[in-house]
């Protein structure tokens, strides 16, 4: 058997879930994008009617524009706490074991359930919260805030909550290559802390940091069940309306949202990818 | 000096990071421990196992029994699927073969294509060829689409590590290619497969997005507890959060454990 063959071969089962799984249903979800929906059930057909009508209603920009602010507020926060995290674990705590016990602690949650980690906001942010009894004993405020929950903020909130480890294992991985001796260097040749940052650590982190991106904004992007609680149904998002489309059977013009938010969804990561070769960096 | 105070601002950053994580899940522990005439936010009226209790005896949740049984069977399949499948996918990316470009893209996008699309999409295709979704076939096939891709990207970070010119060595020393596998690489790989098996189960028993069209008529426990957030008004929710975290936590203990033990053999 030739070495190609062999890879082939070893790869097979992956490859055949994949397609079946993931190939075939992406397949459906364009094909089902130009069938027609009669009001009880959808059928084959090619009509552009579905793209027609998404385009043609205000509320897809809307919501699009919706889905975006929430992907790019939530992006820069991880991004920033994430880093910050990560500086701090990699270059701060000395003691190997520490360090790693303390990588663990910060990914321990994503191990356990979503959907129980975004309920614990709830008595947390609620009127009479943890928050807003705290603040109010402390006499900072005389009424409860009212926007803690059922808000953007919520739903930014749990977002950072739920996705910043995203941020932090791929750029703590990237952080811990680098070479300790090129910082002695700069350190030698005179450079400040901040020009270390911003001329090595900062380029050096640079797959961590697309990865990271990667992973907040698809999960961002794909959630739909964050923005319908926390929001308390305010709120929605490109996924969540789509989902709305399922729940009353308009499959069709689900499908064709859906094909505009995969387009976009791809297209992010393929700039991404092309700015910051990830499997080549991932391979080193 | 400076630098102490840089040390000082990112420690309490750090801490403060920990508390943001930890903080509400610590709250909906100790809440779930309410007093039977407790609610939903502090104070707590009373310490008991109310809540826990209500959980067994009452028809009010649903099916929650056959909802965990689900999970943790699809949880077990997926896991062995996905270190069986992420293993041999593994060993076959460490060379370019013909097709290998395409398909490192087509796990990128099962990665990051929105659960709920890739739930739309199969859930369509299995009524378009006329099946039934069910939990074991389309519900599981749907959790790998997100679990294979993980357990993958962890097979690069774990064969990264490891010296090819190992096998090299026991072939040249007249080993065949089965002996190879079975005591050289899959011995040295040990450990990093018992991560990739963590991420299998966890990953697929906490599953939500993409289990909503494809299991069929019967709940995963995530889509139970899912619906249950919008009914259920009592501290009974909590008891389900505080039950489901500390299996989550019980099952990291035991492969970290395993890891380390695999870990020290050698």
């Amino acid at each position: 058997m030739t070495p190609n063959r062999m890879s082939q071969l070893s790869v097979l089962p992956f490859t055949a879930i994949l397609i079946i799984f993931t190939g075939l249903p992406l397949l459906m979800v364009v094909l089902l994008s130009f069938w027609t929906f009669d009001g009880l059930e959808y059928r084959p057909d090619f009509t552009l009617a579905n793209f027609a009508a998404v385009f043609a209603a205000p509320v897809t920009w809307k919501i699009f524009a919706n889905t975006l602010r929430y992907a790019a507020i939530t992006w820069a926060i991880t991004l920033v706490v994430g880093f910050t995290v990560s500086f701090y674990l990699v270059f701060h705590v000395r003691n190997l074991k520490l360090q790693i016990g303390l990588f663990l602690l910060c990914t321990i949650p994503f191990w356990t359930s979503t959907v129980i980690r975004m309920i614990s906001w709830i008595p947390f942010l609620g009127r009479e919260g943890l928050f807003n009894t705290g603040l109010m004993q402390l006499g900072l405020i005389q009424q409860p805030l009212e926007f803690l929950l059922f808000s953007d903020f919520a739903v930014i909130i749990t977002y950072v909550n739920l996705f910043t480890l995203f941020m932090i294992v791929p750029i703590f991985n990237a952080m811990a290559k680098i070479d300790r001796n090129v910082i002695e260097a700069a350190l030698d040749a005179g450079a400040t802390g901040f020009q270390i940052l911003r001329t090595i650590i900062i380029p050096l982190s640079r797959t961590g940091i697309a990865l990271g991106t990667i992973f907040v904004l698809t999960l961002v992007m794909g959630d739909f069940f964050v923005v319908r609680v926390m929001s308390g149904g305010q709120s929605s998002t490109v996924v969540s309306a789509m989902k709305n489309n399922i729940d009353q059977m308009y499959y069709p013009q689900a499908a064709a949202m859906a094909v505009l938010l995969i387009a976009v969804v791809l297209g992010m990561v393929a700039t991404i990818l092309r700015v910051v070769d990830v499997r080549a960096e991932l391979a080193k | 000096m400076q630098s102490k105070l840089i040390f000082w601002v990112l420690t309490a950053v750090f801490g403060l990071f920990i508390l943001f994580l930890y903080g509400p899940m610590i709250a909906i522990f100790i809440l779930s421990f309410q007093g039977p005439t407790g609610g939903m936010t502090f104070p707590l009226r009373g310490v008991s196992l109310h809540w826990f209790a209500d959980l067994f005896a009452s028809s009010r949740y649903g099916d929650l029994g056959g909802a965990f049984t689900r999970s943790m069977i699809l949880g077990l399949l997926a896991m062995i699927i996905t270190v069986t499948v992420s293993f041999f996918a593994g060993l076959g990316f460490r060379r370019k073969f013909r097709g290998s470009g395409v398909l490192f893209y087509l796990a990128i996008i099962s990665l990051v294509m929105p659960g709920v699309l890739t739930g739309l999409g199969i859930g369509t295709l299995f009524t378009t060829l006329g099946l039934q979704t069910n939990w074991l076939l389309s519900g599981l096939g749907a959790h790998l689409t997100w679990t294979l891709p993980f357990g993958l990207l962890i097979m690069f970070a774990v064969l990264n590590r490891f010296n090819g010119s190992w096998e090299e060595a026991a072939r040249d020393a007249g080993a065949t290619r089965k002996q190879v596998l079975s005591q050289v690489t899959l011995p040295i790989l040990f450990p990093g497969l018992i991560a990739v098996a963590l991420f299998g189960l966890t990953l697929s028993y906490d599953e939500f997005p993409r289990s909503l069209l494809t299991v069929g008529t019967k709940n995963t426990l995530p889509l139970q507890v899912a619906s249950l957030t919008a009914n259920v008004t009592t501290p009974a929710l909590y008891a389900i959060g505080t039950l489901t975290t500390a299996l989550s936590l019980a099952v990291i203990v035991v492969a970290f454990a395993a890891i380390a033990l695999t870990g020290r053999k050698r």
